[in-house]
């Protein structure tokens, strides 16, 4: 970053930070009102069943119970994130399609009334068969989980473009491979919490969400009231991980069971809870094929993909989209064809988990670039050279690449880890392996259709000029977009981070933004904070001009000075100052910003998704030990290089790589939802789910390479969610290259490769086919 | 023991006396009253959080008898007279403890749901050894989860303030 900037660059420190390390900071399950009560959902315990009756009378005597409501007591209106196919309601009406799925909720005094009312509820349930493998749902006569798709077909893909059957049949070498992903869970430290407020026909929710925007729009629609008439405020979240993009049952049921008794209503999910509504990681069937000339250069791809969706669509259509559409970005090739089935399943639905769609295709995909460079003799970093997505080109699937410095990317993350010198000088059960990523910064489009920008801002200075807030609809869900965002309005305004005060995520105070989700705040919130402090700046210097007697156009302001830039001996004056006098003279000093997208992407269908104005890229190169008599992966050293544009603050920038590489590290070796043959979860919990501890988490490196996109405000893009694409491929590779065992699914347990291992020593044949 | 108070449904309710962040607090709990839910519901110390009430992720650290242990794994009786510091009491004065400074210098705080527990149970292992190295930093916050850090920036912190510990202010600690 450029010397010349004041406030952006910098390590500031978060604007929030004293509130969080002292404990005053409130999330949604801190909050407290007079007469409130407590809710809780009934979730049913069969995997696939007609409800046959449900009878609350029980219930509704328990001293202390103030609502029990079921589907007959909130609309029956289908819901869901994704417009493409509303599925879910409030309520299940006829049938529960996984267990967990909601079935009634209680209002109570205390927390405790609710567990006592909740056993209360007799539900009569017709057990139905299950389908609960994703590669049996698609066959004739297997249970259907909603009517009206046959087939258990939620979302179908295929996508042609160039001439794959001409560049397979002219390719020098075609490989095929096969490898399966996992589920997982996001597992945000914070569990779901909401509450509810509805009054005088407004509808108020304080929630743990990732975005106010949808869910507003989402409740309003399901309620039938004005958007105006529904207020979501974001308290602090503790964190989302695309796991809190959507309304929940705790929002619809909390609403209506505030409605009906008056009171406020704070709903929340447990751990358990949390592991059931889920929206994880969709599990992916992945095959590959790919043709290569001799020099390894990339002539075609064939993705073809069945993923296991769950019970209800989630943000499952776009995560199918982005799983074969992101392919694309990190090596260039001419020659693609992707199908992919979304089936349903009578499981918990799958949704959008950070590196949204990308990082199993990517562990598929960068596996199956190692087995390509073996086959052909060429050193793994060698073929991801000679295949590096160049900036300025345009991929075949349509997406604008601006500012790309993967090659330089892959150069210093060679260098910082001496792949040059280790590259097969490593002792046997050690090795080193290497991985690409990519990913949008922001979604090109909306989730639901409409014509809104993107972001919006507003910047009102106090009145004696010595304060100024930020108004903005971005969510800091942890990653720090108060303070990075507060830093561009001041580096705009030329005033000072140190007086920045903010007000953000609160539909009916701040002006509108989509929300923490694909990576898109720094540089779409972005731009229009800059634009509002620009329309600040532009208006403190109009009235300067008139204190020092100065044409506008030779003044300037930094950290709060404002100066002539052509005498530099002038005398200054302050921002206070002026800002002041603009009060007395012209009334509220405010500045005002919008970000609109600019049209992108083709015309074939689905092409909106996976389009950006910027693509960040990143090179990781791994080096893990390997226990030979146990299976044990240790993972010794990781080094991370980004392509993320220009920074705005340095130490939050590493901080979002690290937790990227934190969960890749989790989902390559240990994490995995499991299941019992009836549908139920058998880890719902963050021990048994094996979510990595501070003993397990690897040293990190994470360096940048100079890089600059002009679709960015001040030239930045991507960096929160790009790390966690390519860790689960680096690391199977690494194992490769210790063990010459290939895991060809997620997670590389200990088991897996230890089986692998015996596997090679008695002489059987690897898993993956050459063709 | 607790005095025990018999309502008129026949439950028993237990008074107890916990001495948090240096004052007394008497209440009354049931049997199966957690102590994170005192803290937090009756004394509305909200610093301290609830993650998983399994004593897996350890947000609602505090420190008793100066042990940081869960507070969701604590029965409220069980603490019955006993010294409590949560979050809210861990700086001495209206400044902030050294340990809550370095976490925010260091970029060890991202969404703060873990923040208060990780900094009770580092303030833990700091006061019985100044000095850690850092694998002693990881073993101390094994028991505190975070999503959000890769605990990269958490140990650096942790670390930090061994470093600017002087031995000399140690001792006349102790």
């Amino acid at each position: 970053m450029s010397k010349d900037y004041a406030v952006i660059g910098k390590n500031v420190p978060k604007i929030d930070g004293r509130e969080k390390a002292t404990g005053a900071a409130k999330y949604a399950g801190d909050l407290k009102f007079p007469n409130m009560l407590f809710g809780k959902l009934l979730t049913s315990p069969h995997a696939h069943a007609k409800i046959l009756s449900i009878d609350t009378s029980e219930a509704e005597k328990l001293p202390g119970v103030k609502a029990v409501i079921t589907h007959k007591d909130v609309p029956a209106l289908k819901y869901g994130i994704s417009p493409a196919r509303w599925d879910e309601n409030i309520f299940c009406i006829d049938k529960v399609r996984f267990i967990g799925d909601k079935v009634a909720a209680v209002a109570c005094i205390d927390e405790e009334t609710c567990y006592k009312a909740l056993k209360l509820i007799k539900v009569e349930y017709e057990v139905l068969p299950a389908v609960l493998d994703a590669l049996l749902a698609m066959d004739e006569g297997a249970p259907q989980v909603h009517d009206e798709y046959p087939r258990n077909i939620n979302t179908e893909i295929h996508q042609n473009f160039g001439d794959l059957d001409k560049a397979l049949a002219e390719a020098y070498h075609v490989r095929n491979d096969y490898f399966v992903g996992q589920r997982t869970y996001q597992s945000p430290i914070e569990p779901h919490s909401a509450v509810s407020i509805w009054k005088d026909n407004k509808l108020t929710i304080y929630s743990s969400t990732q975005s106010p925007h949808y869910f507003q729009y989402y409740i309003a629609r399901e309620f039938g009231l004005k958007m105006g008439d529904v207020r979501i405020i974001k308290p602090f979240v503790g964190g989302g991980f695309g796991g809190k993009l959507e309304p929940t049952g705790l929002e619809f049921a909390g609403a209506v069971l505030s409605k009906l008794t008056g009171r406020p209503v704070r709903t929340f999910y447990d751990r358990h809870e949390m592991f059931a509504h889920n929206r994880g990681r969709h599990k992916v069937y992945m095959e590959l094929t790919t043709g290569v000339d001799k020099e390894g250069k990339i002539l075609g791809v064939h993705a073809n993909f069945v993923s296991d969706g769950g019970a209800y669509t989630s943000l499952g259509v776009a995560t199918s989209y982005y799983a074969g559409g992101l392919l694309t970005l990190t090596y260039e090739f001419e020659n693609y064809k992707f199908d992919m089935i979304r089936v349903y399943t009578n499981l918990p639905a799958c949704g959008a988990q950070r590196g949204h769609g990308a990082p199993q295709p990517k562990y598929a995909f960068e596996s199956h670039l190692d087995n390509i460079a073996k086959d052909l003799g060429l050193d793994p970093l060698e073929i991801r050279l000679r295949n590096a997505r160049q900036p300025n080109t345009v991929t075949i699937n349509d997406f604008g690449i601006n500012s790309c410095e993967l090659t330089a990317c892959l150069e210093k993350a060679a260098d910082i880890s001496g792949w040059r010198e280790k590259k097969g000088n490593l002792p046997k059960g050690r090795g080193i392996g290497i991985a690409t990523g990519s990913f949008v910064s922001g979604a090109g489009y909306p989730i639901y259709r409409n014509d809104l920008p993107q972001s919006a801002a507003m910047i009102k200075v106090h009145e004696d000029g010595t304060a100024a807030t930020l108004y903005t609809g971005a969510v800091d869900i942890g990653q720090g977009s108060d303070t990075a965002l507060c830093q561009m309005a001041a580096e705009a305004m030329g005033y000072r981070y140190e007086n920045m005060k903010i007000i953000a995520a609160d539909t009916e105070t701040t002006p509108h933004d989509f929300g923490a989700y694909s990576s898109r705040q720094t540089l779409m919130s972005g731009s229009a904070c800059k634009q509002a402090g620009e329309e600040i700046k532009k208006q403190i210097l109009d009235i300067a001009s008139t204190i020092m007697s100065l044409p506008p156009d030779d003044l300037d302001c930094r950290l709060g000075i404002i100066f002539s830039k052509s005498r530099p001996t002038a005398k200054t004056i302050t921002f206070e100052e002026a800002a002041r006098r603009f009060f007395v003279l012209r009334g509220p000093l405010l500045g005002r910003g919008v970000y609109h997208v600019p049209r992108l992407g083709g015309t074939f269908k689905g092409a909106a998704v996976a389009t950006s104005p910027a693509y960040s890229f990143c090179a990781q190169i791994s080096e893990v030990q390997i226990d030979e008599e146990t299976g044990e992966v240790d993972v010794c050293e990781v080094w991370d290089v980004h392509d993320c544009g220009q920074v705005i603050n340095p130490m939050q920038l590493h901080g979002q790589v690290h937790g990227a590489l934190y969960m890749g590290v989790g989902e390559a070796i240990w994490e995995e939802v499991l299941f019992d043959d009836q549908g139920k979860i058998l880890n719902p919990n963050l021990g048994g789910y094996m979510l990595p501890t501070a003993l397990d988490m690897p040293i990190v490196h994470s360096e940048l390479v100079e890089s600059f996109e002009p679709a960015g405000p001040w030239g930045v893009k991507e960096v929160g969610e790009g790390a966690t694409n390519p860790t689960m491929g680096c690391f199977n590779n690494a194992i490769y290259d210790a063990m010459g065992v290939r895991i060809d699914s997620l997670p590389l347990t200990y088991e897996k490769v230890w089986c692998a291992m015996k596997e090679k020593r008695e002489g059987k044949t690897e898993s993956n086919t050459e063709v | 023991m607790s005095q025990v108070i018999t309502d008129k449904h026949g439950i028993q309710h237990y008074m107890i006396t916990i001495n948090v962040n240096g004052d007394d607090y008497t209440r009354v709990v049931k049997a199966n009253t957690l102590l994170v839910n005192v803290l937090r519901d009756e004394l509305d110390l909200t610093g301290t959080k609830k993650g998983c009430e399994l004593g897996d992720c350890g947000s609602c650290t505090i420190l008793l008898e100066n042990k940081p242990v869960d507070s969701c794994m604590i029965l409220a009786i069980e603490a019955d007279g006993k010294k409590i510091t949560t979050i809210e009491g861990i700086a001495e004065s209206s400044e902030l403890d050294k340990v809550q400074e370095a976490f925010i210098n260091n970029g060890a705080i991202q969404c703060g749901y873990c923040t208060p527990g990780m900094i009770i149970s580092a303030k833990a292992l700091l006061t019985r050894n100044p000095h850690p190295n850092e694998k002693e930093v990881r073993e101390a916050i094994a028991g505190n989860l975070c999503r959000c850090t890769g605990f990269v920036n958490i140990v650096k912190a942790v670390l930090k303030v061994s470093e600017e510990t002087n031995d000399k202010e140690v001792i006349s600690n102790e």
